[in-house]
């Protein structure tokens, strides 16, 4: 059976060299076998129904009409979503969110960028304890400075206006955001730089045609870490904004849950309308994020 | 002299690029603006916090603003049973959380790791958790709990369990139902990391070990678990930090009741400040916080002799 797989596989194989190549693939047949398959799609199958049976759940109660207990969503109405978007203000924080997002994605990359470009490719003096700023800065809960937060804001004037948030946001996500950076950089080789320079490059051009592009996966994994992160953190926005015209998304939420008699359609819409933009992201993103990740990351 | 031409041409460009390339402040220039973000909005805050919990300081009652001593964290220690309760429970919630996220993660990491059909769409679907927030996690829990048409209802239809069981509600059942919510967002974040680790072992060792007639589960715990062993040891590190600071979650899905039974310390902490307007206890806690968390993650970080591996 082995050899007339190795004979249909390999048939352009001379036959002295059949001894060779025979082992291999006796091995991979081994190993694809060893797995069965329902090892695989059985545990797979329950997993998957844990995840998605929530997001069914969601998705129910958005579209069936309010006091309906069908497990269907039919007949469907979007009267939900026209309720939270128009009478809960969730366009206005929809807008909040994605200005805060966006903004902090584009900051937190730039200078993480830069700042990771340091590390990677200097020594100097400040450098050791640098790092280990970066990475003692992940003990330091956001959570727990609030209320100093709060009052620099306050003495900022920034209180109310969505800089802060972008500010809080960017902060708590450059450190982690630059050891990656710095880690995929170190994983491009220097040598392609000088020969770029060589070539007549200065190092800030050398760095945008040689090095950046090899930084697409990276920086598209760091980029969408922020996008997401600052879409859904909560704590931030609740504390600094408390204007309703200036409140993000997930605030809004908080509201709907919190209120005495909570409208559980409005609710369920007001999730999916949170939920669309970091669905969309990750489905795009999430190749990168495996290869983002895998090239060097936790090496760093 | 054509010779003497090619020796004495390379000094130029040589000094000019050494120039262009190692100029003394780059490096500085470059890291100015994160260092300038980290000191204003992350040392400034921390100091301030430091200083705060050595003072009395209560906007709502300024009269006994003044310096404290320590009597803050005497108090927090011998006179105040909610913040030993309240580190309980952060310390069980960490605990459960992070173990069950990594237990599942790594199977689920292992399962999709595997060649089958339907790999793509299987991994985007199983990892999709990961990005929605925690607030929405609250949102959709408290959909599926919710007592008149949650999960329960359907359960008490088919004859499992009472109707208008809310188990947001009941101290007993709260715990579960929190860590459940929970660990749907948690375990993608570890099954990603994992994964993202998996992919680097090297192929030879298994058919190595293969020929050695090493089983399945001999090749997992020999080559697949040394070589996870720093993701594992770095991402459950990050994760239960994470886990002890992040309120998002509880604070909206059970606000820490019912009746404090899932307050955590940064929840309480929040509270003390947010609501109580004590700052000073509040920085006293955070500061007691902030020491605990630096003493389990460097000892932690020896017992795992993270980094010391042969890899």
């Amino acid at each position: 059976m082995i050899t007339k797989d190795a004979g249909t596989i390999a048939p352009a194989a001379p036959a002295p060299a059949a001894e060779e190549p025979r082992p291999t693939l006796q091995k991979t047949r081994r190993a694809w076998d060893e797995v069965p398959r329902w090892q695989i799609y059985l545990p797979l199958s329950v997993y998957l129904l844990f995840t998605l049976v929530p997001f069914y759940w969601i998705l129910l109660f958005a579209l069936r009409p309010a006091g309906s207990t069908s497990l269907v969503p039919w007949p469907m109405t979007f009267d939900h979503f026209d309720k939270v978007w128009t009478e809960r203000s969730f366009g206005t924080y929809f807008q909040n969110s994605v200005l805060i997002a966006l903004a902090t994605l584009v900051l937190t990359t730039v200078v993480a960028l830069a700042g990771g470009y340091a590390l990677a490719r200097f020594d100097f003096r400040i450098k050791r304890g640098f790092m280990l700023a970066l990475l003692c800065s992940q003990f330091v809960p956001g959570a727990l400075l609030l209320v100093p937060l709060f009052q620099i804001f306050a003495k900022l004037q920034m209180i109310n206006s969505l800089g802060s948030v972008i500010i809080a946001e960017t902060v708590f996500q450059l450190p982690l955001s630059m050891i990656l950076i710095s880690g995929f950089i170190r994983n491009v080789p220097y040598s392609l730089e000088e020969a770029a320079w060589v070539d007549g490059c200065d190092r800030f051009k050398a760095f945008r045609i040689v090095v950046l592009p090899l930084l697409r996966p990276g920086l598209i994994a760091v980029g969408s870490f922020a996008f997401v992160h600052a879409w859904n953190h909560f704590l931030f926005a609740l504390m600094f904004l408390s204007d309703q015209g200036k409140q993000t998304i997930p605030v809004g939420l908080n509201t709907l849950m919190s209120s005495d008699s909570v409208d559980l359609g409005a609710l369920a819409a007001g999730g999916i309308i949170a939920a669309v933009p970091v669905v969309i992201v990750f489905a795009f993103i999430q190749k990168w994020l495996i290869t983002g990740f895998s090239a060097g990351a936790v090496k760093g | 002299m054509a010779q003497a031409a090619a020796v004495a041409k390379p000094p130029a460009p040589a000094r000019r690029r050494r120039a262009s390339a190692t100029p003394h402040r780059l490096p500085y220039l470059l890291i100015a603006p994160a260092a300038l973000l980290m000191l204003g909005f992350i040392a400034y805050p921390v100091i301030s916090v430091f200083y705060y919990s050595l003072q009395n300081y209560n906007p709502t009652k300024p009269w006994r603003n003044g310096y404290a001593g320590f009597d803050n964290f005497v108090h927090a220690f011998t006179d105040d049973p909610q913040f030993w309760d309240t580190l309980t429970f952060s310390a069980k919630w960490v605990v459960v959380e992070v173990g069950l996220q990594l237990l599942f993660g790594l199977a689920l990491a292992l399962i999709v790791n595997q060649t089958f059909v339907g790999r793509a769409v299987g991994r985007a679907l199983v990892f999709s958790p990961w990005a929605v927030s925690g607030v929405l996690t609250s949102a959709i829990w408290v959909l599926l709990y919710n007592s008149q048409t949650g999960i329960t209802r359907y359960l008490a239809d088919a004859g499992i369990g009472q109707y208008g069981t809310s188990w947001l509600s009941d101290t007993s059942t709260v715990f579960p139902a929190a860590v459940v919510a929970d660990l749907w967002r948690g375990v993608p974040f570890f099954a990603i990391l994992i994964l993202a680790d998996l992919q680097s072992v090297s192929k030879d060792l298994y058919e190595a070990a293969e020929v050695d007639g090493a089983g399945r589960v001999r090749q997992f715990l020999h080559i697949t678990l040394p070589h996870l062993k720093d993701a594992i040891v770095l991402s459950t590190l990050l994760r239960a930090v994470w886990e002890f600071n992040n309120v998002d979650l509880l604070y909206t899905l059970t606000g820490g009741g019912p009746a404090g039974e899932t307050t955590t310390l940064p929840l309480y902490i929040a509270n003390t400040s947010v609501d109580a307007h004590n700052f000073g206890y509040a920085s006293a806690l955070t500061t007691v916080a902030f020491v605990i968390l630096l003493f389990c993650s460097i000892v932690y970080l020896r017992l795992s002799k993270f980094g010391g591996g042969d890899k």
